[in-house]
């Protein structure tokens, strides 16, 4: 069987962002961000989730790219992946940033009413 | 959590008036907003188109129109004509006078569900369409070890 934790590749923000907006996503990546790796039984064992629910959320976060797991024994170890969780918090400021120049044009616009 | 509103507040050294001038008038949204133009039909309802030279058009709907006080519009993201769940924000301006100047607020909520609709939920049923559980199966199987 071909393992589907893709490491690498190239993906839309798009992706992370929809990956992260579920609550229980949210809580896995923060556990595993607070303890450096995880496995689906340990974080099953955290949370009021099953653990194919956490193996299926852990799939998601995956594909996303915003986690990495490797084989240990018979388990596979987690860790979140900050470049991308990066990646997704600037297209978040970049939103917000383009509505400061929004504001800023409005500004000028207003004001060079005022003086004419 | 993906935050699901941008708030944003400036202070313009403009009468109230002169703020709504800028606000709504197409001449100026075209330059504050697209930079290639806009229309506006300034009543609720009313249509707003939004161009930008290298992006094309975007299209929105007028929903309040408080003159000089509340202006907001539903702001249609992709090729979408009108608003439907999860193709629109909602960007709302609010003008408080302030001395001589005035304040202008401006509110963009529905990110959340803009994003899930676009990205996400076209992918998840595409996932479902062309064997998202078989392959969920096979990830399953790869997390859980094959002697479970």
């Amino acid at each position: 069987m071909t393992p589907r934790l893709r490491p690498g590749g190239q993906r839309a923000p798009d992706d992370a962002i929809v990956a992260m907006a579920d609550p229980t996503r949210w809580r896995l990546l923060n556990l595993m961000a607070a303890h450096g790796e995880e496995t689906a039984t340990t974080l099953a064992a955290q949370l009021p989730v099953s653990r194919p629910a956490v193996a299926k959320h852990l799939s998601i976060l995956s594909r996303a790219g915003l986690v990495s797991g490797h084989r240990s024994g018979r388990e596979v170890r987690y860790h979140v992946r900050p470049e991308r969780l990066e990646e997704a918090a600037q297209w978040i400021s970049r939103l917000a940033s383009e509505w400061d120049t929004r504001l800023a044009a409005i500004k000028r616009i207003a004001e060079s009413l005022e003086d004419s | 959590m993906i935050p699901d509103r941008i708030e944003r507040e400036i202070r313009i050294a403009a009468s109230i008036e002169r703020v709504w001038t800028a606000l709504t008038e197409a001449k100026h949204l075209g330059t504050w907003f697209g930079d290639a133009g806009a229309t506006i039909d300034l009543r609720p309802g009313g249509a707003i188109t939004l161009t930008w030279e290298k992006n094309g058009t975007a299209r929105g709907r007028v929903e309040r129109v408080e003159p000089p006080t509340v202006f907001s519009f539903r702001w249609i993201r992709g090729d979408h004509e009108e608003p439907e769940p999860g193709n629109h924000t909602l960007v709302e301006f609010t003008l408080t006078p302030d001395g001589s100047g005035t304040v202008l607020r401006m509110v963009e909520s529905g990110i959340r569900g803009l994003e899930m609709a676009e990205a996400g939920l076209r992918e998840y049923a595409r996932g479902h369409e062309h064997g998202w559980t078989s392959e969920l199966g096979e990830l399953r199987a790869y997390v859980e070890g094959r002697d479970e």
